[in-house]
């Protein structure tokens, strides 16, 4: 081979690699730019509405100054509660049957499959299921109805991710525990699910994010409330509802709220996602794989 | 103590595939047998027989009788029983990722509902000594992880993981071919330690491991155990032909 054919091939080898690198970047860029702009666009739209007033307070009369959304930040984190009650052990609990007990058998096939079809239901039918499940037996609005919509749908999302993590950890460290004579569950238990658990509490902050955004099924359920409630037997507020019914008023006051809601809404889930890692990585040995 | 393992007509199958055929043979008590063959010969099945490993694979299937120091172990024990009398090191080190080096040795005991701390210090303490491996671990026993640690180190890790649990045999599947060389003399000069308080068996594909830590050696070929011997007649005058032809390299 000639030395000037050698040449050429060498720059165009670093002329395909410097255009594949841009195109990473690229694709990089416009996935984050929807999310900065999103986050820029309600800084800018919302933070002006910010103070104390809003955290403290509960929505004031149409054109009386101040009020806030202290009732629906309350409400949320009730209905959150509620629901990673209901989802988090459910949906764990099936993603280690999935995985570890039921792998194979026709059973497991059928919830997986269900759990597919679980998480492609659009979310007002969650709340229309919790309507007729919780609302009606019952003959009024509460927070546990909205609470038991949102865990129904983070099920399917937390089974899901669990049961891929638990997949991921090696048959060699299943068989370790298997060889001390650990009987199968505990080892399930206690080795399986441990070292695969960052990977599960990942996809529970992940329900747990998407569904507290979630307006649709908390209209038929928690319904909303502008006062003061803490009550599960009771309707309660909830920032995505509270936004929506200011977004929809004709008030430039509720507009400015609803903006500074939908803010607040996006900050409080990065806080308690962030608050969740921080405490579990805090157990975590160095040189912990 | 080490017990001696009597193993009478066994025969294996994975699924159709008849792995192991009639094996018969006398494991001694506190020595250590090599077990040697080309791959997919049927040695990592035989020692998994020893411990029932081999039936949590669920295509698995085992027929004829192997006893431990007089317990047939098919007919007379649960399987996790079994497991915490014959201890097995893998082929490549397997340390619970998310355990600290403690917790790592201390696994098979606390796992098994047993929380006596200060006993646990002691065990733990014992196991990484027995496994040479105490001086380089002692000042992060609690802080690292036992993934942390190097490819030899954690395979001692391991076999400390095995002996904290106070087994009678030691079944060890080509523990140092994932290894350094420096690692490996490690691993054999505690082989050659253990077995006066183990009865060790261990698979192996280099012979010259096998002629240096092992009194017996066992060939096996297609499934079947071709020459049981001292491993010293094997490697000098095996009586098999197709043994011969091994050791010599012929094929393998």
């Amino acid at each position: 081979m000639k030395a000037g054919e050698n040449n050429l091939r060498s720059k165009i080898r670093a002329l395909t690699d410097n255009g594949v690198t841009a195109l990473a970047i690229l694709a990089t860029a416009l996935v984050i730019a929807p999310l900065v702009a999103i986050f820029g666009y309600l800084i800018f739209k919302g933070a002006t509405s910010l103070n104390l007033a809003f955290f403290t307070q509960i929505p004031k009369p149409v054109g009386v100054a101040g009020g806030g959304m202290a009732n629906a930040i309350l409400g949320s984190a009730i209905l959150l509660a509620v629901a990673s009650v209901l989802g988090v052990p459910i949906g764990i609990g099936g993603g280690i049957y999935l995985a570890e007990f039921g792998r194979g058998t026709k059973l497991a096939n059928a919830v997986r499959f269900t759990a597919d079809v679980l998480n492609g239901v659009p979310s007002i039918v969650m709340g229309l299921a919790a309507y007729s499940l919780i609302v009606l037996p019952q003959g009024h609005f509460s927070a546990l109805s909205g609470g038991v919509a949102l865990g129904i749908m983070m099920i399917p999302t937390v089974c899901r991710t669990t049961e891929e993590m638990l997949m991921m950890v090696p048959h060699a460290v299943r068989e370790a525990a298997l060889a001390l004579g650990v009987p199968n569950w505990r080892s399930v238990l206690s080795i399986t699910v441990r070292t695969a658990s960052p990977g599960i509490i990942t996809g529970c902050m992940l329900a747990f994010a998407r569904v507290a955004g979630e307006t649709a099924p908390l209209i038929f359920t928690a319904l909303g409330n502008a006062f003061w409630s803490s009550s599960l037997n009771q309707p309660i507020a909830a920032l995505p509802l509270q936004i929506w019914i200011y977004a929809q008023s004709p008030y430039d006051d509720w507009h400015r709220l609803a903006w500074a809601g939908a803010l607040v809404l996006i900050v409080l889930i990065v806080v308690a996602v962030s608050l969740v890692r921080y405490v579990t990585s805090r157990g975590v040995l160095k040189g912990a794989s | 103590m080490g017990v001696g393992i009597e193993v009478t007509n066994l025969n294996a199958w994975y699924g159709t595939n008849h792995t192991l055929q009639d094996i018969n043979l006398h494991i001694p008590a506190n020595h250590a047998t090599a077990l040697i063959g080309p791959s997919g010969c049927g040695k990592s099945t035989f020692v998994r027989c020893i411990n029932r490993m081999h039936e949590t694979n669920p295509i698995a299937r085992v027929t004829g009788s192997v006893r431990i120091g007089g317990l047939d172990i098919y007919a007379d024990a649960k399987p996790v029983e079994i497991r915490r009398r014959v201890g097995m090191v893998f082929q490549r080190p397997n340390p619970f990722p998310t355990m600290s080096i403690y917790d790592n040795v201390a696994a098979g005991l606390k796992l098994n509902g047993y929380s006596n701390r200060h006993a646990l210090d002691e065990i733990v303490e014992r196991s990484l000594k027995d496994s040479a491996l105490w001086d380089e671990v002692k000042d992060d026993l609690k802080k690292k992880s036992g993934a942390s640690l190097s490819g030899g180190q954690q395979q001692r890790l391991c076999i400390a993981r095995a002996l904290a649990v106070d087994p009678e045999v030691l079944l060890m599947d080509e523990p140092a071919s994932a290894l350094d060389p420096v690692s490996t003399s490690k691993i054999e000069d505690l082989i050659f330690q253990l077995k006066s308080q183990y009865t060790i068996v261990i698979v192996t594909h280099n012979m010259q491991q096998a002629a240096r830590v092992a009194e017996k050696t066992g060939f096996f070929l297609n499934g079947r155990m071709v020459e049981f011997d001292s491993t010293h007649k094997i490697f000098t005058n095996p009586s098999d032909k197709r043994t011969e032809d091994y050791i010599t390299g012929r094929f393998g």
